[in-house]
């Protein structure tokens, strides 16, 4: 293994033990798996639908994300800067690609690992009826991505600031931003006045469209090239803002 | 081992580092001192590669800072100021955090890290998380942490500030102690801590260094170097008035002054006209006239003074 991926490493696994030294990971874990109960069964009719598959569980996470993620992005370079930890991050000899990506990843395995927590719900519909497990595989693996875009751009708007307060409603509000861009009623509004070029323009930042074709087990590859490049540009705006505030 | 040649760092209109340049050798402790501002921080900033200069180069064993970060960042041991630490992790995990990242072998790991735990005294604490610790003891988890791979060099930001006179001792003595195979440098606003372990100290001012020297050539730059200082008994025949002018009369003498007294003795300080010695000197006119000595001393220099005189003097000429 290279120097600077044994150095990504160690930043990997101590920011994501740094989620389980403090109750935060095992309230944040709770807080969802309870969320995704009540959405799935209450308002998603799990049941009344009686169809085996997990269409009312996906069809929440993107609005579950929109507040979940952000406090898990937070605390990634807001809280660098606060304890003043940041100084002693960049003055050990880690690449700051290394810091940026080995954060990043931690917070992404940690969504991930709560995600994977949900495994019940599978379970349970494989138990009553006989569900398309590849549908279910390819929206588990299209839920953690939508998270991976998040988290990206919770871990750019942290970068700027050092108050985690402030991180946590600019990445929702950003977020939300995202989420919209493809929301019905927005783009009805839209499509009562704006060119088409503009719609589609915005229609193709929304993380809803990406989504939804997803979830309904379509992996497109350009969905995927959809993520993965707004994380790396994110993750890009991360290491500038990091390089650039840190006089601050 | 570190190179720094013309230096400066702007924060917009602010100059907080205005061309600074000096070297520093294995087996060298230098102390950094000035007032707060004057660009301690800043230039340690740069020579760790935290900042980057605006303009100038430092170069650390033969690797450019700016070129080579990394090659930099590895040979270097850096307290950056406050000591900064994961208050969430305990002082083992935190250490064990900065073996991985500084490349130590997983076999010697754990043994490492409970050398420098002992070093610094922190056998104790170890599994306690870092945000429950005492001021004295993160400080000495970011001192830990600066010499857990044993580098070359070896830099510190205020590294005995808010520990209490014991803890300095220990600290001062761990730098002591490993001075011969590195280079240190440290700030301080401390300055018997100069007087204590630095073999060579820089005064900087307003992003320039105004003085560099040893500590001894720096006291000597004080008005009080080599100059005597006279207990009278009281109840003798003179007055102090009487006893400052007949001294200040001497030959080698510049002037003398009365010095505060506590129980009616009389005491004067006699400066040397360009810093001679002239101990003898007023000896033999205290003896001669037989006044009653109770002390007859002569002082070093002061630290402060100089200290004092090229900051606030500086500072003023500037302004005017």
């Amino acid at each position: 293994m290279s120097s600077a991926l044994r150095r990504m490493w160690a930043v990997f696994k101590r920011e994501l033990g740094g989620y389980f030294y403090t109750p935060v990971a095992y309230v944040f874990i709770v807080i969802f798996l309870l969320l995704c109960g009540v959405f799935t069964f209450q308002l998603g009719g799990f049941f009344e639908r009686g169809q085996a598959d997990l269409r009312p569980f996906f069809d929440f996470h993107p609005w579950l994300y929109l507040f979940l993620v952000p406090a898990v992005s937070m605390r990634l370079w807001a809280e660098e800067r606060k304890q003043g930890t940041l100084e002693l991050l960049l003055t050990l000899p880690i690449p700051l690609w290394a810091s940026v990506a080995g954060k990043f990843l931690a917070a992404w395995v940690f969504c991930g690992i709560a995600l994977a927590l949900t495994f019940p719900m599978w379970i349970t519909v494989g138990y009553l009826g006989s569900p398309d497990h590849g549908v279910i595989a390819a929206a588990y693996l299209g839920s953690w991505l939508m998270a991976g875009g998040f988290l990206a751009i919770g871990s750019f708007i942290s970068a700027l600031t050092r108050n985690q307060v402030i991180a946590f409603v600019g990445s929702v509000v950003v977020c939300l931003g995202f989420l919209l861009a493809g929301f019905g009623p927005v783009t009805d509004f839209l499509n009562s006045w704006a060119p088409q070029v503009i719609i589609d323009a915005i229609t193709g930042f929304s993380f809803f469209t990406r989504f939804d074709s997803i979830s309904k087990g379509v992996l497109d590859s350009r969905d995927l090239l959809f993520f993965a490049s707004l994380i790396l540009v994110c993750l890009f705006g991360t290491a500038v803002m990091v390089e650039v505030k840190k006089a601050g | 081992m570190i190179e720094i040649k013309g230096l400066v760092k702007r924060f917009g209109a602010l100059t907080a580092v205005d061309g600074v340049s000096f070297s520093v050798q294995r087996g060298e402790v230098l102390g950094f001192l000035g007032p707060n501002g004057a660009g301690k921080s800043t230039t340690m900033k740069m020579l760790t590669g935290y900042l980057s200069p605006t303009a100038g180069r430092v170069t650390v064993v033969g690797h450019d800072v700016e070129q080579e970060p990394i090659a930099v960042k590895e040979r270097i041991g850096y307290l950056p100021e406050g000591a900064p630490a994961y208050p969430d992790m305990t002082p083992w995990e935190f250490l064990n955090f900065i073996a991985q990242v500084r490349g130590i072998d997983r076999a010697r790991r754990a043994a490492r890290i409970e050398e420098v735990a002992s070093m610094v005294h922190l056998e104790g604490v170890m599994r306690q998380t870092i945000d429950t610790l005492s001021k004295g003891y993160k400080r000495r988890v970011g001192l830990a942490q600066a010499i857990l791979h044993d580098p070359e060099v070896l830099v510190m930001d205020e590294p005995t500030d808010g520990l209490d006179p014991n803890q300095k001792h220990e600290v001062r003595a761990l730098i002591q102690k490993m001075a011969p195979a590195k280079a240190i440098v440290l700030s301080t606003h401390i300055l018997e801590e100069v007087e204590a372990v630095c073999t060579r100290a820089i005064i900087i001012n307003r992003g320039r260094i105004v003085a560099d020297g040893t500590p001894a050539e720096l006291r000597a730059r004080s008005r009080h170097h080599n100059a005597v200082s006279v207990k009278i008994r009281a109840g003798g025949a003179v007055s102090a008035e009487a006893a400052r002018s007949e001294l200040a009369r001497l030959a080698g003498v510049a002037g003398a002054e009365i010095g505060p007294s506590d129980n009616g003795d009389l005491s004067l300080i006699v400066y040397p006209k360009g810093q001679g010695s002239i101990a003898s000197e007023v000896g033999a006119h205290v003896r001669s006239r037989g006044w009653v000595v109770d002390e007859l001393r002569v002082e070093a220099g002061r630290l402060d003074e100089v200290f004092r005189d090229i900051t606030v003097g500086r500072g003023e000429e500037v302004r005017s």
